[in-house]
Order: structure tokens, then C-alpha cells, then sequence
């Protein structure tokens, strides 16, 4: 009788569908998964401590580099609980601003997510299709911010800058120039927010080009339906949030439920799965970008129409104007403050999450009155999701484990910290 | 939110009373500390009773509160030579892992802190639970409970050395494989303990103390009581109140 032993494989952590730098030790029972056990922190940089000797603003940049895909909303969270704990409201238009760039980002990640996931899965050409949109998103975050992609805009108090009058321009090159530069450029004559709103009303349609390269794909079928199939109860016991819990049809989303920014007075609705499987958090994350752009539409409307100051006029919190420093003693002693010291937060803490692209993204601040953090812990959705891979792939086979490390839309910037 | 905090907060205590060392509330959210010996029991009867009903366990981490309050700049005295120069303190940027202070002892330093969310009820809790004894600090694990505890109390073990007693599978989590110390204490330093380089004549990654980068603190931490913020959080404690 030959003998048959379980035999122990190493996943990663350079192996292109590990999504980054995770080490996953499989134990197989031939092509089945016994036990699966991720090792993380292989991105550790530890920004938790970081921020903790730094004065408050100086910990925005790091937040963008947590999950570096959805880089606004995790901004978001951090500054919410710095609000929460000062008191500090910010002005309505920067409110719908966050609102806006909050859904930017929610499609900038779920199109980075299912390029990547079918790319994972066998389909290449998704891929392709989701980087040329993404690259017109992020020329909107480099409008905003100066940045493509860590974009260090929101400020407790508000956003860091109005939105540009102008969407900036493609320039002549040699290989972009006569025709092929005004076809390229057609769209950017007005400004941030009329780009916004053209691509808000065309973005359905590509939408549905990624729907016909997926959605009812005989092999793109075989590969998610009914693969990592996560019942409701699971899903809360493992601490899941966003698509992963929602694709189990529990209807949980912060934005409606416990609404932040100005999510109460937008129309919108949460798509909601059936069974459970890879297959239903695809269809609830496409959904979920068809909603984001009727956010963006929303936003975009009310901004055209508001204008009014973006952030607090508080010198204690927001720094004064330019102009205003070159005329009042005031507010250069204020702006010399804010810059070198930065601004004392009263004793307390705060718990603050936003519903991030992966679900629930918290910010636990404990501030002890200090110009620094006394504690920041953030809560990585990611994170939650990734511990339940054990229970999750076992009995599945190996090829199912990079369908399902898709599914969880993982990013190690975010689960490292 | 849909049940009225405030009646929360109360019928927590009626129902969890003496389990419950204090109950804090601020703004909505409720903050219960409770000692290691009721942990457990407290979390379940959230987790279980059809009042609650607090199906998830969102976070969990460690705190450490060794130097709570305490700045490197005194702001409110002057003195004959001035203000003094933001160079006294014991932050974690001051010292390097051969000096780093080894007396620690704080008055139970050591907190864990778990968030719940009813989705049933929509609402919040938080918990905590100082460890008792400094130099071993343990907490009761709520993996029985919650499945998703084991990663954060390991991450909680790892970064602030907390042992969680009746976890099944307490290793280190984030740092590098035989790590030493933890990181996230305020007694580690900021530029670690050591760093990596691959040393030519050996032919292979060596391990040495950090010299790279010296320990340097920028801004120094102050406190200051700002009468403006102070007046703004409590309107906006009002107005929360209000509605």
C-alpha cells in the first residue's frame, strides 16, 4: 500500500496573484487545501507608532499608503475621528467634495479590483479596460491634489483646496499632437467638474463593456460560482464588512446606516448578493459602481451650484489665507503655529469608520490633550478579511485560493500597516 | 442610529451592573470598562442576550498607556533662563534600544480595547480591560466568541506583548520572524532595535544594531488647553445631545 502524506506549499510572497507580499503556507491533500495559513507583515512600516510621534496632520500622507488603492477614504476615517474629538464640523461644500472624491475612489478601487481579479482568473483583456478609466480618475486626483495617487487632500476641518476651475490639459509630444491631441483633450475643456460629469454619464457604458467580458463568461462562471462560498452567519462572526458581507445578503452599509459626510441627503442603493460566493460579490461591486457614479452625478450637480469655503475658517484648526498673512500679524502667528507645533486636541478618544471600498475602515484615536495622537489604531477591513482564509478555502482546491484571495480584494498596505 | 444611545448606556448597566467597573459616554459613544474576570461574560451576554444583540466584534487592540499626559515642553511656566528648550521627556523618539528606559512601571499600563456593532440594533459599544499585572499582562481571549479575535489579538500580542489567556495560536503576526520585543510599547524605540544589511564578506543578511539613523525628535509634544476647541466640543456636545 503506497503511503500518502499531506504535502505543505509556499504561496508567495513574490507570486503575482498573492496581491502584493502575502506568504500563504498551504497544507494539500493532493490538489485540495487542508489548511492555510497567511503570514502578513511583510509590509509592516509600524504607522501607527509613526503617527504617534508626529503632530496630527502630518499622519494624512501616511493614511493614503495604508490601502493604496482607495487612498481618500482611509484619509477620511483618520480625519473624521480628529474632527469627532475637537468638535470641529467642516463647511457643507467640502462635506460634498469628500462625498464626491469618497466615490472616485470607490471606482478607482473596484476597477483596480476586478482588472486585477480577472487577470488572476484567466481574463486579460478587463485589465486593460479598468486602467484606461482609472487613468482618467486619477487625472482628477492629480487636478485636485497635485497627486495621481497619495493625495494628502482631506484636512480635519475640511479639504485642503477648493476644486480647479480647469481640468488640466494633455500637452504636445511627439507622440500626441494635431488630431490625435484635441481628440485627446475634447473633454478637458471645461472644468474638474463638467469631466466629472462626462464621465459620469459615460462610465456606465464601460461598465457594461467589463459586464460582457465577465458576467455571463462560461469560464469566469466556473471560476466564482460557488467557490468560497461565505454563509451570513460567517460572515459576522468573522468580522466581515462591505462587499464581502453585503455579497452574503446582509444589507450593512455605514453610508446608509450610520451616515457620514453628506451620504443622508444623496439617493442611492446598496446592491446586495444572494449566495455568498465569488460570483456575487463580482456582481455586487459592479453594481456598487454603478451607484457610485450616480453619487459622483449627484455631487457634481450640488458643487456646480454651492460655492462657499472649503474648510473651517478656524485659524486653530485650518491655516488663514495666503494674502491674508502678508497684512495681519494675526494670522502669521497663527500660520507659524499650525506649521510648527500644529493644534492641541482635547483629551478623549473616538472610534470613527467610513465605508470604505472593502469595507469598514476605522480610526481608534485616543488623544491625551497633545498636539500628537496618544494612540491611533486603525481597523483594516482587510485585515479581517484575510484571517478568515483558513476556514474559508479549506476543501477548496489551490486554484480556488487565488480566486478567493481576489474576492477579498486584499491590499498589504492596509492589512501591514 | 436607531435605539437612543443614552437609554443604551443605561440598560447596559441595569443588565450588566456589577460586571461593569465604569461606564463612560461621549457623544453617542459608549465606553465600558471592565475588569478580566467579567471579560469574557460580558462580551458573551452582549453578543448573546436579544436585547443586544452585538454580532460583531470589529476591532480589537492594545493600548498602552505609559505616559499618558505627559509632554516634553513645558508651555505654562517661564522660568529666569526662559522657556525650557522641548528637550526633556521619555518619548519613543529619544532613545535608542541600548538606552531605552527599563523601569516602565505605570500604574497597569496595559489596556485592550474591542469595538462591537450591533447590525441588528445599529449601534456601537466599546470595551476595555486593563491587564492587572504590568510586567505579564493577560486578558482573556475572545476567540470562543468571535473567530476574527485571533488575528487582532495576535496583532495585540505582538506589537504590545499582551498574552491572551485561551488563545489557540498566540505567534507574532506582523513583525519579522524572531522579532524581539514589542514594538509598539512606549518604551521601544522609534528607530527599533536592529536593521538589516547584507554583509559581502559573509555572504549573507546580517542582523546589527541600529546605526543608520540616530534617535531625533522634531516637534516636541506639548499640551495646550485651547479655550476655542475646548468651547467648540462642547457646543458640538450640545447640539448632539439636542437632536
Amino acid at each position: 500500500m503506497q503511503e500518502i502524506k499531506n504535502y505543505t506549499i509556499n504561496f508567495g510572497p513574490q507570486h503575482p496573484a498573492a496581491h502584493g507580499v502575502l506568504r500563504l503556507v498551504l497544507e494539500m491533500d493532493g490538489e485540495t487545501v487542508v489548511r492555510a495559513d497567511p503570514h502578513i507583515g511583510l509590509l509592516h512600516r509600524g504607522t501607527e507608532k509613526l503617527a504617534e510621534s508626529k503632530p496630527f496632520n502630518h499622519s494624512i500622507g501616511y493614511m493614503d499608503r495604508l490601502d493604496y488603492v482607495s487612498m481618500m477614504c482611509n484619509e477620511h476615517a483618520y480625519v473624521r475621528a480628529i474632527e469627532n474629538l475637537m468638535g470641529v464640523a467642516p463647511p457643507e461644500r467640502a462635506q460634498y467634495i469628500r462625498t464626491l472624491f469618497d466615490e472616485v475612489t470607490r471606482i478607482l478601487n473596484h476597477l483596480m479590483w476586478i482588472g486585477s481579479n480577472a487577470l488572476d482568473l484567466g481574463a486579460m483583456a478587463v485589465f486593460l479596460y479598468a486602467f484606461r478609466e482609472r487613468e482618467e480618475l486619477m487625472d482628477v486626483y492629480e487636478a485636485v491634489s497635485g497627486t495621481r495617487m497619495h493625495a494628502t487632500y482631506y484636512r480635519p476641518g475640511g479639504v485642503y483646496r477648493d476644486l480647479p476651475g480647469q481640468m488640466p490639459q494633455h500637452k504636445e509630444s511627439r507622440w500626441h499632437k494635431g488630431e490625435d491631441l484635441k481628440r485627446r483633450n475634447a473633454r478637458r475643456e471645461g472644468s474638474m467638474l463638467d469631466f466629472l460629469d462626462d464621465f459620469a454619464d459615460d462610465f456606465p457604458h464601460r461598465v457594461d463593456e467589463y459586464e460582457t467580458l465577465l458576467t455571463d463568461n462560461r469560464i469566469w462562471k466556473q471560476r466564482t460560482v460557488g467557490i468560497g462560498v461565505v454563509a451570513p452567519e460567517q460572515a459576522l462572526a468573522w468580522g466581515m464588512t462591505g462587499p464581502m458581507l453585503r455579497g452574503s445578503g446582509i444589507e450593512w452599509d455605514l453610508r446608509k446606516k450610520q451616515p457620514y459626510a453628506m451620504y443622508d441627503k444623496i439617493d442611492f442603493d446598496i446592491p446586495v448578493g444572494v449566495n455568498g460566493d465569488c460570483y456575487d460579490r463580482y456582481l455586487v461591486r459592479v453594481a456598487e459602481m454603478r451607484q457610485s457614479t450616480r453619487i459622483v452625478k449627484q455631487c457634481v450637480a450640488w458643487l456646480r451650484a454651492n460655492p462657499g469655503p472649503v474648510i473651517v475658517q478656524n485659524y486653530k484648526v485650518a491655516p488663514p489665507h495666503r494674502e491674508e498673512m502678508k497684512e495681519s500679524m494675526e494670522a502669521l502667528i497663527h500660520h507659524f503655529k499650525l506649521f510648527s507645533e500644529g493644534y492641541c486636541v482635547p483629551e478623549g478618544e473616538t472610534y470613527a469608520a467610513v465605508e470604505a471600498p472593502k469595507g469598514e475602515f476605522g480610526c481608534y484615536l485616543v488623544s491625551d490633550g497633545a498636539n500628537k495622537p496618544f494612540r491611533v489604531h486603525l481597523r483594516a477591513p482587510g485585515f479581517a478579511h484575510l484571517s478568515s482564509m483558513d476556514a474559508i478555502v479549506k476543501g477548496h482546491l489551490l486554484a480556488d485560493v487565488v480566486a478567493m484571495i481576489g474576492t477579498y480584494d486584499v491590499v498589504f498596505g492596509e492589512i501591514d500597516r | 442610529m436607531s435605539a437612543d444611545p443614552g437609554t443604551l448606556a443605561q440598560r447596559l448597566n441595569a443588565h450588566l451592573g456589577e460586571k461593569i467597573a465604569a461606564t463612560h459616554e461621549w457623544r453617542g459613544e459608549i465606553i465600558l470598562e471592565i475588569t478580566p474576570e467579567n471579560w469574557l461574560a460580558v462580551a458573551q451576554h452582549l453578543r448573546d442576550d436579544a436585547e443586544f444583540r452585538f454580532e460583531q466584534l470589529i476591532d480589537v487592540c492594545g493600548v498602552d498607556y505609559l505616559g499618558y499626559g505627559q509632554v516634553e515642553w513645558d508651555t505654562s511656566d517661564v522660568t529666569s533662563t526662559g522657556f525650557s528648550r522641548g528637550v526633556e521627556g521619555e518619548s519613543a523618539g529619544r532613545f535608542d534600544w541600548a538606552s531605552r528606559p527599563r523601569t516602565g512601571a505605570g500604574h497597569k499600563r496595559f489596556a485592550v480595547v474591542a469595538q462591537l456593532t450591533s447590525i441588528a440594533n445599529n449601534c456601537r459599544v466599546r470595551l476595555r480591560c486593563h491587564a492587572q499585572d504590568d510586567s505579564l499582562p493577560v486578558v482573556p481571549s475572545l476567540v470562543p466568541l468571535w473567530p476574527i479575535a485571533n488575528w487582532f489579538e495576535r496583532e495585540a500580542f505582538d506589537l504590545f506583548g499582551i498574552a491572551f489567556e485561551g488563545h489557540p495560536d498566540l505567534r507574532r503576526i506582523l513583525t519579522d520572524y524572531g522579532f524581539v520585543g514589542h514594538p509598539f510599547r512606549k518604551d521601544f524605540p522609534l528607530i527599533g532595535n536592529v536593521e538589516v544589511r547584507f554583509d559581502e564578506k559573509l555572504g549573507r543578511v546580517i542582523y546589527e544594531p541600529v546605526t543608520s539613523v540616530v534617535p531625533r525628535v522634531t516637534v516636541p509634544r506639548v499640551l495646550r488647553e485651547d479655550s476655542d476647541l475646548m468651547q467648540a466640543r462642547a457646543e458640538a456636545a450640545d447640539k448632539w445631545r439636542e437632536n
